[in-house]
């Protein structure tokens, strides 16, 4: 018989119900959409990065910077093809260790379309570590062409784009550098925002034994190492000066004789920027959730103020304290909780029918996540109890006698 | 049922310190039916606060029912209410939005009997007022007898051992108020206690005992 009072107290003071409802749809409006767009950007920032790789370490020989068992400092160090195989039998933490030799400005031409491209020369497993994914039809370097030295290539989409045009590529013959590669696979889309060398769009892949035999490489041009566990990468990355210092004769302390990038460190700078992003994007949203929630608990405070008397002759027919406490939580609760509701299914429209354009390559599609979900209608639950819990107090403070005098 | 030791009721402090009540001793039997009289300003809606529980006396002994209240808290004070005290108000005191037989089952609500049950009960209750017919009312449908009628209904919900009334004619016409007091005659012979603060002749007539006040002393203690 509450509800009815309450239906009844709202709907006589339809005004004044409609603007504490909708600050409280306001603000969740605010929390929604800015926290939608944070977790939409970060997600893109992320799906950008792993262009790259997913928690790689990418590593290219240094120069000596300690005098070691003998040999001065400054000298040079160039690694083999087996030296990654090398560290992925020594080290039980590294998944994958793949050789990379490189050759910039490589010839490719296709009838009348030339360009000019870096070429790199891989193991099958680089596909993974590196997110280098082949569209439909087509495939990336297998184990077959390593064997047999295959004059396969596997092409970047904005390379085919390029040479081909229209035209479907794989199956075709290009030449490299005068010599015919069989195309056997096209890259799908992907953003990358980080790179060594190129984006893997403008790049072109070979058999790493094709590779060395086609260009007479000995030395390869770096590594790509991937851990089973990306929070291992330091340690691992204490190993490897261990492994190859033993091999090459340097100290292990001697960390310019490597160089490192351990992209793992770009993922947990991100995710601290992220973090604080998100956190003030959330802070400026419940800033105005909480004014909606100040003006919610004015409107309690009137409602005490206008049954005080009602209060009162509850309290003298036996209404406990927590009778009437619970009587104001609930109902600022619920006005909080319908605003909150029809906030939700507000924001759930705009998110839907933000249009996904040329930007969203930068900021992402904002996304109403179950995190999301789950943090404003925690905040909601909790401005509704905070701002009923003055006015309820109030009430259920009230002296029966003075109340009842009212 | 309640018995009253040195009584002292004060407000304020200072310069605007009142003496609400002063030293009041009073018994009441269980089954009395006892008339509290007096000019306005006298105490008597004060004292009938205290012994409705709905505040506490400054000094003095209070038992109800044989047990000490003095140093009850709040919820204690409101299950007394509850379960042991039906009031009945000058201005009847119903809730506007809620029907004939809502208003009888608040008590109920509070003590925590199932909806189902509360409504025959106040049905039934509303029925011993001769008001079965306009339990669906609410109370703007219904005249200021009726309304009375209604208030007591509820001061009986939960068949409280004292019927405490504040001027429960003041707001109604002589013939109303004749129903009022039949229904009060009533209570009293089915063994309910009824103590009713009164300027009714025709109340204080039929009381038992008449507790006359006076600038918060009890100036007569009998019939």
């Amino acid at each position: 018989m509450f509800l009815p009072q309450f239906l009844r107290d709202m709907r006589s003071q339809k005004m004044r119900t409609f603007l504490t409802i909708f600050g409280i749809i306001w603000g969740t409006i605010s929390v929604v959409l800015l926290l939608g767009f944070g977790v939409g950007l970060e997600q893109r920032l992320y799906k950008n990065m792993h262009g790259l790789g997913e928690g790689i370490i990418i590593l290219w020989p240094g120069r000596t910077s300690m005098a070691y068992e003998g040999l001065g400092k400054g000298r040079p160090l160039r690694f083999l093809e087996e030296d990654a195989f090398l560290l992925e039998r020594e080290i039980l933490q590294i998944k994958y260790s793949c050789p990379e030799y490189s050759k910039w400005d490589v010839k490719l031409k296709y009838k009348k379309n030339t360009y000019s491209s870096l070429v790199r020369g891989i193991y099958p497993f680089y596909s993974d570590m590196r997110n280098v994914i082949p569209e439909r039809n087509g495939r990336f370097i297998n184990r077959i062409d390593i064997e047999q030295k295959r004059r396969v290539i596997f092409i970047g989409f904005s390379i085919k784009e390029e040479l081909f045009k229209d035209e479907p590529a794989v199956g075709k013959y290009i030449s490299v550098n005068s010599v015919p590669f069989q195309v056997v696979g096209v890259l799908i889309e992907k953003t990358q925002n980080s790179t060594y060398g190129n984006r893997d769009e403008f790049t072109t892949f070979i058999s790493a034994t094709t590779f060395s035999s086609l260009f007479g490489y000995k030395y390869i041009n770096n590594m790509v190492i991937q851990a089973h566990d990306p929070f291992q990468n330091e340690f691992i990355q204490e190993r490897i000066l261990q492994v190859l210092g033993k091999k090459y004769r340097f100290s292990p302390k001697d960390t310019e004789a490597l160089l490192v990038w351990d992209t793992m460190e770009n993922e947990k700078t991100t995710k601290a920027i992220m973090i604080g992003f998100n956190t003030f994007m959330g802070i400026v949203g419940a800033f105005t959730l909480i004014v909606g929630g100040i003006g919610v608990s004015n409107i309690m405070n009137a409602v005490v103020e206008e049954r005080t008397k009602e209060i009162g002759l509850k309290m003298a027919l036996g209404a406990k304290k927590r009778f009437v406490l619970g009587q104001f939580l609930f109902e600022t609760l619920l006005i909080t909780l319908v605003g909150g509701a029809i906030g939700l299914a507000f924001s759930y429209g705009i998110i839907s029918a933000f249009p996904t354009t040329s930007i969203e390559e930068y900021i992402g599609k904002p996304t109403l996540s179950f995190g999301v979900g789950l943090v404003t209608v925690a905040l909601l639950g909790l401005i509704g109890f905070i701002s009923g819990l003055g006015p309820a107090r109030r009430a259920a403070n009230l002296h029966p006698v003075d109340a009842l005098r009212q | 049922m309640i018995k009253m030791k040195k009584i002292n009721k004060i407000y304020g402090t200072g310069a605007s310190k009142v003496e609400a009540l002063k030293n009041i001793d009073l018994e009441v039997k269980e089954n009395e039916f006892v008339g509290l009289i007096g000019p306005s300003g006298s105490g008597k809606s004060t004292l009938m606060n205290i012994i409705g529980c709905l505040d506490v006396p400054s000094s003095g002994e209070y038992y109800f029912g044989g047990e000490s209240v003095e140093n009850f808290n709040h919820n204690q004070l409101a299950e007394i209410r509850n379960e042991k005290i039906g009031f009945v108000f000058q201005n009847f005191n119903l809730l506007p939005y809620a029907t004939a037989y809502e208003n009888v089952e608040i008590p109920m609500i509070f003590m925590g009997v199932k909806a189902k049950k509360r409504k025959s009960m106040a049905l039934e209750l509303l029925d011993s007022v001769g008001l079965a017919a306009r339990a669906t009312h609410k109370p703007g449908e219904l005249s200021g007898g009726e309304m009375q009628r209604v208030a007591l209904a509820r001061a009986l919900a939960n068949n409280p051992s004292l019927i405490l009334a504040d001027e429960p004619t003041g707001n109604l016409d002589t013939k109303s108020g004749d129903e009022i007091l039949a229904i009060f005659e009533n209570l009293w012979k089915q063994g309910h206690t009824l103590v009713v603060i009164t300027h009714n002749p025709n109340i204080s007539a039929r009381a038992q005992r008449i507790v006359k006040l006076i600038d918060g002393t009890i100036e007569n203690n009998g019939k």
